[in-house]
Parts: structure tokens; sequence; C-alpha cells
């Protein structure tokens, strides 16, 4: 217990601080979201006004629910990246040589993730609250809020350390970075459930992170929803995850 | 311009051609991302056509401008790429021990992107037909968007090149991709200027040359023949494309001497 304690502390220190001292790997992970929530509540605030919409607390409010979830999301892609350097300059294999648990090379890179992520959801946050965003929910709906982001956030460091430490190049950051993007897409992002048509509402209705981002908006307004429903699949898709970065690990250690 | 100019420009511009085509990874989501961001929007902002104002019922019609303009900012990437390992490699340093002129490289090496420029209009144009979109201007309107769409994608990849020759490096040019992004998102992107509801953000669009790049591709799907929206579109994209070509070479002059 304390060899993987002391693997995973090591890792996530190594990776936490070199994301602290490279703004090539701050910038991307904050532009985006808040790019995105600029754009976002900025430029489709006016659609707040369709019949059915119906979000109390506003429309950047309703954008921060998806913003959060994509922020904690790519969190965990972008070490992915890191996992996939690691391995490309050799460190990795080295790293796995002198590791007495292996398996506290994945917690490692997750305590890394989760924090990029924190880091990125508190300026995310300010900026929302600085632009006069309203929350309804009170401290409770805010720890579930949060606590949801850092789940989707595992689940994408897991899915992405899988994909890197099965393919072990940089070349590999498309597969860590289409499916999560087109998970997080192909959901109710602009506007609720009710108003999305034709094969986006069908796949929408599907897919978990429909149900993780209706919570997370719920949550927001003060008013929870499926929210035990949510954390359920988050918790789960995780836990499938886990399994896939442990064969990821497999694999590596096989390739040598 | 004299045989031999031509003929510079014929050599590089058919290296460029190729070696643009030959990379799938730079063709590939060129065309795949602002489809599936076409699909995606498509249905998910679908019922925005019911706010009062929106100028078309299906989203499709409108959000089929934006393809032209997305596919266009991978130019940049792809252009600024292709100069930027031209230096790396020493190519350029080379062809600076020939007779070469400026003009014959900038033109060669922006030959690729404007072709790819070219597959993608007319793929997006085809997918938004097959979507079930409609070009209200007709097929001379069709050849329009596509004319548009290149000198689009000439301006951004312009701009691509710019960034190469001034930095030297491939992770520069990358780096541009997220500005050019924002350009696209801080515009008329999502809605028609007049239904952007913040102020701060409709007054950023209306300041943004895109926004004039969109609205003259939608004037075309939307509303048929728009002398203004024609003018104003091409005026932006072609001032966007001018004041990149004198910086690209400048830039370019900078380089060759520094070799």
């Amino acid at each position: 217990m304390r060899d993987l304690r002391t693997v995973a502390l090591a890792v996530a220190w190594r990776n936490a601080h070199n994301y602290f001292t490279n703004p090539a790997m701050i910038i991307p992970g904050m532009l985006f979201p808040l790019f995105f929530f600029t754009a976002f509540a900025g430029g489709l605030s006016r659609v707040n006004s369709i019949p059915g919409f119906g979000f109390e607390s506003g429309y950047t409010a309703f954008v921060y629910g998806f913003v959060l979830l994509q922020a904690s999301a790519f969190g965990g892609v972008f070490t992915g990246f890191s996992v996939a350097r690691d391995f490309e300059s050799g460190f990795a294999r080295r790293l796995l040589l002198a590791a007495s648990n292996r398996t506290g090379v994945i917690i490692g890179y997750w305590m890394a993730a989760l924090v990029r992520a924190v880091f990125t959801i508190g300026v995310i946050t300010a900026v929302a609250f600085v632009s006069g965003m309203e929350v309804g929910g009170g401290g409770l709906d805010l720890v579930g809020l949060y606590t949801l982001a850092l789940l989707v956030n595992a689940g994408a460091v897991l899915f992405a350390a899988g994909v890197a430490m099965r393919l072990r190049t940089m070349q590999a950051g498309p597969a860590m970075q289409v499916p999560v993007f087109l998970l997080i897409f192909i959901a109710p992002v602009w506007v609720p459930l009710g108003l999305l048509s034709g094969w986006v509402h069908t796949a929408a209705t599907v897919n978990p992170m429909t149900l993780m981002l209706d919570a997370n908006r719920s949550l927001i307004a003060g008013a929870p929803d499926k929210v035990g429903l949510a954390f359920l699949a988050a918790a789960g898709l995780a836990a499938a995850l886990w399994l896939w970065a442990l064969t990821g690990l497999r694999s590596a250690e096989r390739a040598g | 311009m004299s045989s031999a100019v031509a003929l510079q420009v014929g050599h590089l511009a058919r290296r460029s051609v190729v070696r643009t085509l030959r990379q799938p990874a730079m063709v590939v989501p060129s065309l795949f991302f602002p489809l599936i961001l076409l699909s995606v929007n498509s249905g998910g902002l679908e019922s925005a056509t019911n706010l009062p104002g929106f100028p078309t019922d299906t989203y499709l019609d409108f959000a089929l401008a934006v393809t032209f303009v997305q596919g266009a900012l991978f130019s940049a990437n792809s252009a600024g790429t292709n100069v930027a390992n031209d230096i790396e490699s020493g190519f350029l340093k080379r062809l600076s021990l020939t007779p070469l002129r400026r003009t014959a490289l900038l033109v060669g090496q922006l030959s690729g992107v404007v072709t790819l420029g070219l597959i993608q209009a007319v793929t997006f144009l085809i997918a938004g037909l097959v979507a079930g979109a409609g070009i209200e201007a007709g097929f001379a309107g069709a050849l329009v968007i596509v004319a548009l769409a290149l000198l689009i994608s000439l301006g951004f990849g312009t701009i691509g090149a710019f960034v190469a020759l001034r930095t030297g490096s491939g992770e520069a040019v990358q780096g541009i991709f997220p500005l050019l992004f924002a350009a696209l998102f801080l515009s008329s992107v999502s809605l028609p200027r007049d239904l952007i509801q913040t102020d701060w953000f409709r007054t950023v669009a209306t300041y943004n040359p895109v926004s004039y790049m969109l609205e003259a591709i939608r004037s075309l799907i939307l509303t048929g023949w728009d002398g203004e929206a024609l003018a104003l579109g091409f005026a932006c994209a072609g001032g966007v494309a001018l004041v990149a070509l004198v910086a690209a070479s400048a830039a370019l002059r900078t380089a060759m001497v520094r070799t």
C-alpha cells in the first residue's frame, strides 16, 4: 500500500509540475472551455426565450453546466496526452521499470488529471460568476455538482490513459479526443433534450452524458433531478474505464 | 507573368498540391469535423428557428455556411505546417540558392491550400444538398459560394504561411488555430447578428470580418442574390487575403535573407 502511494504521488507531482510550468499545456486546457463558455453564453443567450426552454437560472448557468463537464472531461483527455508523451519519450518505460507498484502509475496520472480539472474549473467558475451567473442550488447541491464533474474527469483520464498505454504514441491523440468530443457534443449542449430534433435527439436520449448534464443543471438550479442515477452512471463508467486503463497498463508492460 | 516564373510556380504548385493530398491526416479532419459539427448543430439548434425573426425554418440551411469557413480554418493549419516543415527540413535554404522568385514560391506554396479549399467546398455543397439544404441563388449561386470559399481558404491559408515564415515552427502554427477558432465563434456563427442578445457579443460579431464572410455565403443559400452581403463578404475575405499576402511576402523576404 505504501509503494502504491509513493509511486502515485511521484507520478502526480511530476505531471502537475509539468502542467503548471508549461504554458503550452495550461493554455489549450483553459482556453477551450472558456471559449465555449463565452461563445455559447454570449452568442446564444436568446435561445433561452424559445418556448419550452424553461431553465430558470438563466442561459449562462445552463451553459456553465455543459462547460463544467467539458472542462472536466478534457482535463482528463489532455492528461492522456501526457501519458502518450511519456511513452514516446521513453520516460514511461523507465518509470515502469522503477515503479515498485505499477497500479500507482495509473492512480498518479488520475491524481494529476484531478489537479488540472480543479484548477480549470476554478478559473471557469470565477469567470462565470463575474459574468453574472445565477445559482439556485445550495451548498449540498454544489458539492454534488463538482463531485459529479470530478467523476467525469476520472472516467475521461482512465479512458485516455488506456488508449495512450495501448498505442504509446502522441499520434493516438485523435483516438483519445474524438470519442470524448462526440460523447459530449451529442448531448443537450445548447437546449434541453426536449428541444433537440432528428438523430441528435435519438442519440442524446441514450447518451449517458445527457443524464450527467441534466443532473448537473438541476443541481445548479437547486432542483435536483435524477442525480442518483447520474452518479451511478458516472461511477459505473469510471469503474469500467479503470479496468480499461489497467489492461492498457498490462499491454504496455508486455510491450516492454 | 514571364514563362520562367510560370514554370517555377507550376513546379512548386504541383509539389504543394501533391504534398497536401498525400497527407490524409490533413485532408480527412478538414472534411470530417465541419460535417460532424453541421450535423450536430442542425439537430441541436433546430429549435432556434422558432425565434421570431429567424431567417429560415431549417437550421441546416443556416448552418451550412459555417462549414466553408470552418474548413478554411483547417487550411491555415495545413499551409502553415507545410511551410514550417520546409523551413525545418532546410528545403527553403536550398531554394534560396536557386534563382527562384519569391512570388513563385509563395503562390506555389499556397496552391495546395487552394486545392484543399476546392475539395472542401465541393464536398460541403454536395453534403448539404444531400442532407436537404437548398441554395436559393441556384447553380450560379453555388459557383459563387465555391469562389468565396476559395478566397477565404486563401486568406486563412496565407495567415498560416505567414506565421510559419515568421517563426519557422510547426508548433507556432498549431498555436494560432485556437485564435482562428475564436474568430469563427465570436461571429454570427450560431445566430443572425440582430438576434444576438448580449450587447458586447453583438458588437464583437459586428466588427468581426468572419461574420460578413458567413453572411455572404448564407445570403446565397437563404435569400438568393444580395449585392450588399456579397460585396461585404468578398471585401472582407479579399481584405484578409491581401493583408496576409503582403505580410507573408515580407516575412518570406526576411526568411530568405536570413538563410
